[in-house]
């Protein structure tokens, strides 16, 4: 960063704490930008003349007399079609060098769409995954997390999930993303040949967390200037919003704020639906789809983190291991896609949502069956056949690693029910079974 | 001479004023920054510092900018022309914004000023008359809407002028009224009223006497809300309680409905903005937007506004009342009404209660409620504002402080279960936890019974019985076994089961299920319990389970047909004759 001749110097601190300076300083507007010995910083809080700096990369070393400069903006990005093929670190500088973007500079964390503009999302997005596209499918303009273990292969799903999407551009937020994982990314996008689609913003485990917190308003920043300005329709990657949490609530108990429930700030819905929100469908047809990923600590869905998301997405992907299998599976117990309804049977064959039902339906029946067993009671013929059929469904349709389209996913469902099942037990409309009973 | 004052610090959204002259709670100004005002309410003062939340965001605002004091508090603007509307928390209309982002500041009128309205007047010149009497009327869509003295009015005034029938805008003169000290007072069409205080223009507020019907089986027939009720539904997410609000707000039997989506996902307003202007209201065959206002803070819209959204819906709900109407308010989620308070209270670093929430939480729900009721007019019409929230408690757990306190505030509690939800028993109301007070009112028991039939109420006891006794059957068989139990538990176990599938359960996305009219609910109820009170004697519990599920299939072949068709004809008959086999 640069500073401007005509810039007032300050160079006494009054304050020090881990995350935060505070100075006497006038003229500052609040959350614009400073540099503070040479960190990155933005005002986070202004009593008369006393001005509260939280700075990104942590205080550590910053001496009472460092400089202190206000840059009189507040977080910003150059977009342009420049963007694409480029990757950036949290602040929006290009990472191994590389030109600065041309194009206007816009304030990240910018206004909302008016809700009456919005679309009523209803394009498909087909992942040829059966978990997702049979029994949740998603949408574009749809926000939805995975929900998974931080032992699960959630970013090779996504990665997966965003090469078959068919979107314009696609944009990863990476936050608190290992180094590994960064270059996996980089060397899936490289390999398919897609890098001119893709925009990076990540914060690596090597940065500061304190940074991460400007990833997601970067990345969404860069998508609505390709969704609202260009018309395209953009897929935004967020992963790790619990990382991203977690640098939420280390500034704000920095700050003394009083926690709630987790040591998590009390606005942590806020902030998060600030984000997730940005999810839309354009009248002109441009959208913006988030998918991101919420790691969870032993499948607890009732941390505040997991919780506060699931209160604002748009459902949520549940990934967990399958033990009859050994395979990562969709579970459809715990999935939900919330608009799934706006396109199953009318994009999609019509006998999709009494399959969906139908198949899930049995798969509890399995569970029941399961249950009975473990508790030592002779199960009946149903119940074995409940089981064969669970162990065949989770194999075919719900591990992460089919990749085939919606209609041969109902053909196979048919295929299953047609080998365990008579015709009154899968309680499908009869027309229906009539028509696609194998 | 309004009061001015100086921004002296910043917090986030709220921003401490240093004031000349004199400010009072809950007062409204307006902070300049970059050419645009951004309006803020007082919460707090302390000596000459007032403490305001800005309703946008603070980004780039400096200390000692010029802040402007209104002399009043936050409005809502009363006047034909609401009905339909689509409104942000401040009752800015979105239709009227043009751009596809709300630029910070933007402002847009409530109502249409230039539109001219067919007025007739309704009092007489020399009638006494008080705040909420009717003078005029004028055609809004098919409401005989009232052009009232203005709430704000409080003493008695004589009638000195009253406009002719004719075509006037709404800022038209319609009425002059004289006080006790011979003061000439001038009246529009156009009223404002503070949204954080109850409308009280009425005679009396006598206790709900009748029920207000949803269409939801669950709700008619089990724990039905009254008319100028209060309710609420808590559940976690994914459990239903967007989609139990849109099928009342479709289907219930009210002349206006106020929808508040108060910091949820803009989407379901999208549903709302693109299905309600096409749906036909059942009941009278308009369009269903024709009858409903939004109120929209979703979650990503100013959070200080979104406290201000309820209160715009229950101001606006309060307007219609005192016209004889009955109104419905639905507001989703109050938990994110409380959560915005939480965020302004820390901010202002007062002491926190039970999970960091204010201390007075408790008693701003309970007023909050207490707004809504059945009221007695001067006209001698009645009114009601009948309310229904949900509450998002975290984790899903009920013991927490908002649903806690709502509970307290509100008479019907319709919980949603997450097992039910999971094991897709829409709409997911728990059976044996959710409870209607008004079924303990002799009141509502006598209008029960005499407009749907002698002993309905006992009847519901029973049926509600028959789900508990079913629910421990089913404990039992878990713990013992198919084998372990006598077959009179299955059988019990099946009869709650019917009674689950058949009354409780229903589709919401079915054309014919979705709205179930309280005389096909009856009929539905009457049928289900005269096959349960039957004693079957199964001598396997194998045909216990194969008999109920062959009947459980039947009445859904019922419930997903037009009723007393040819085709329902046939499905009741097939059930007779099977519950006949045994
Ligand atoms: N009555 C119902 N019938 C069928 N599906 C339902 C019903 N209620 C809820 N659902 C399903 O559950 C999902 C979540 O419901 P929603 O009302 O949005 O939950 P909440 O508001 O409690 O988070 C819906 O998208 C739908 O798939
Ligand atoms: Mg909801």
């Amino acid at each position: 960063m640069t500073t401007k001749a005509f810039q007032k110097i300050y160079t006494k601190i009054d304050n020090i704490t881990k995350a935060t300076v505070s100075l006497r300083a006038t003229g500052v507007g609040n959350d614009e930008l400073a540099t503070v010995g040479g960190h990155l910083a933005q005002v986070v809080k202004i009593m008369g003349d006393q001005v509260t700096l939280q700075v990104f990369e942590g205080t550590e070393g910053i001496s009472t007399d460092a400089e202190v400069v206000f840059h009189g903006v507040p977080p910003t990005l150059k977009v342009g079609d420049g963007l694409a093929g480029r990757f950036f670190n949290a602040y929006g500088e290009p990472l191994e060098g590389g030109a600065p973007v041309e194009g206007e500079e816009r304030e990240i964390g910018g206004p909302t769409v008016n809700p009456f503009r919005r679309r009523q999302p209803s394009e498909l997005i087909a992942t040829g995954i059966a978990g997702i596209d049979l029994n949740n499918t998603i949408v574009s303009g749809q926000k939805i997390p995975f929900f998974a273990d931080p032992d699960q292969p959630y970013n090779q799903v996504m990665a997966n999930v965003a090469l078959r999407a068919k979107a314009d551009k696609i944009i990863l937020g990476g936050m608190g993303m290992t180094n590994d994982d960064f270059l996996y990314f980089k060397n899936l996008f490289e390999n398919a040949g897609v890098l001119d689609r893709i925009v990076c913003f990540v914060n690596t485990t090597e940065n500061p967390p304190v940074e991460r917190l400007l990833v997601p308003d970067m990345a969404l920043t860069a998508a609505e200037y390709f969704a609202a300005d260009k018309g395209e329709k953009v897929l935004v990657l967020l992963t790790d919003m619990t990382l991203y949490a977690d640098a939420l609530a280390i500034v704000s108990n920095r700050m003394d704020q009083i926690p709630s429930k987790d040591s998590m700030p009390g606005s942590l819905y806020s902030d998060l639906a600030k984000i997730y929100e940005k999810a839309v469908q354009l009248p002109s047809g441009g959208s913006i789809t988030i998918i991101a990923v919420t790691t969870l600590s032993g499948g607890d869905i009732t941390h505040a983190i997991p919780d506060n998301t699931g209160y604002i997405t748009e459902g949520q992907l549940f990934l967990r291991n399958d033990t009859d299998t050994g395979k990562v599976i969709v579970d459809p117990f715990r999935s939900l896609s919330r608009l799934k309804q706006l396109v199953i049977g009318k994009k999609t064959r019509e006998d999709h949502p009494q399959v969906m039902n139908a198949a899930v339906r049995l798969y509890s029946d399995a569970a029941g069956a399961k249950t009975k067993l473990e508790n030592g009671f002779d199960l009946s013929d149903y119940d074995e056949r409940a089981l064969a059929f669970a162990k065949e469904y989770s194999d075919k349709l719900l591990s992460i690693d089919v990749n085939i389209d919606i209609t041969e996913m109902l053909d196979t469902a048919w295929a299953l029910f047609a080998k365990y099942f008579k015709k009154s037990e899968v309680t499908i409309k009869s027309e229906l079974v009539e028509k696609y009973w194998k | 001479m309004k009061t001015t004052g100086k921004v002296q610090g910043i917090i986030s959204n709220i921003v401490i004023v240093r004031t000349e002259g004199a400010v009072s709670q809950n007062e409204i100004c307006y902070i300049t920054v970059g050419g645009v005002k951004l309006m803020a309410e007082v919460i707090k003062v302390t000596g000459k510092d007032a403490y305001v939340q800005v309703f946008d965001s603070t980004r780039g605002l400096k200390i000692g900018t010029e802040v402007e004091f209104e002399g009043h508090m936050l409005e809502a603007t009363l006047a034909p022309g609401i009905i339909s509307r689509n409104y942000d928390g401040l009752q800015n209309d979105l239709e009227r914004m043009e751009s596809l982002f709300i630029e910070r500041g933007t402002k847009t009128d409530p109502i249409d000023y230039e539109k001219l309205w067919d007025y007739k007047p309704l009092a007489k010149v020399g009638d006494i008359v008080t705040a909420g009497d009717w003078l005029g009327e004028v055609q809004e869509l098919w409401v005989a809407h009232k052009i009232m003295v203005p709430f704000t009015m409080e003493e008695s005034y004589t009638i000195k002028s009253l406009a002719e029938a004719g075509e006037y805008n709404v800022n038209k003169v319609v009425a002059v009224l004289t006080d006790s000290k011979g003061e000439d007072h001038e009246v529009t069409m156009v009223q404002r009223w503070p949204v954080k205080k109850a409308i009280k223009a009425y005679t009396a507020k006598p206790r709900p006497s009748r029920i207000m019907e949803t269409g939801v089986r669950a709700i008619d027939t089990f724990n039905p809300i009254a008319d100028g009720g209060t309710g609420f539904i808590p559940g976690p997410f994914g459990a239903g309680k967007t989609v139990l609000q849109h099928a009342i707000s479709k289907q219930a039997e009210a002349d206006l409905i106020i929808m508040v989506a108060c910091g949820e996902r803009a989407n379901e307003v999208v549903e709302i903005f693109a299905e309600f202007p096409h749906l036909d209201d059942p009941r009278t065959g308009h369009k269903l937007m024709e009858r409903t206002t939004i109120i929209c803070n979703t979650s990503n819209m100013p959070v200080a506004a979104r406290e201000a959204s309820v209160y715009t819906g229950m101001t606006i709900a309060e307007y219609y009342r005192a016209m004889g109407l009955k109104v419905l308010l639905l507001a989703d989620s109050t938990s994110r009404w409380a959560q915005a308070l939480r965020e302004m209270s820390n901010r202002l670093e007062e002491l926190p209660g039970q999970d960091a929430f204010p201390m007075d939480l408790s008693s701003i729900i309970s007023s909050f409620y207490a707004r809504a009721g059945l009221v007695h007019l001067r006209s001698g019409a009645t009114g009601s504002v009948t309310f229904l929230g949900t509450v998002s408690p975290a984790g899903g757990n009920l013991k927490e402080p908002v649903t806690e306190s709502t509970k307290k505030a509100a008479r019907c509690f319709y919980a949603l279960s997450q097992q039910r939800a999971d094991s897709k028993r829409y709409p997911a109301i728990d059976p044996l936890d959710s409870y209607s007070k008004y079924l303990e009112y002799p009141e509502i028991v006598d209008y029960l019974d005499e407009h749907i039939e002698e002993g309905w109420v006992k009847s519901v006891m029973e049926g509600k019985t028959l789900v508990r006794r079913g629910k421990e059957a089913a404990e039992q068989i878990n713990i013992l076994g198919d084998d372990g139990v006598p077959v009179e538990y299955h059988e019990m176990f099946w009869k709650s089961e019917l009674v689950d599938f058949v009354i409780l359960q229903q589709d919401a996305f079915d054309d014919i299920d979705a709205n179930c009219p309280i005389d096909r609910q009856k009929y539905m109820f009457d049928f289900v319990m005269e096959v349960c009170r039957k004693q079957y004697g199964f001598a396997e519990f194998e045909d216990c389970s194969a008999f109920f599920k062959n009947l459980i299939n039947l009445f859904k072949q019922l419930n997903y047909t037009v009723w007393k068709s040819e085709e329902f004809a046939k499905y009741e008959s097939e059930i007779r004759a099977l519950v006949a086999t045994k």
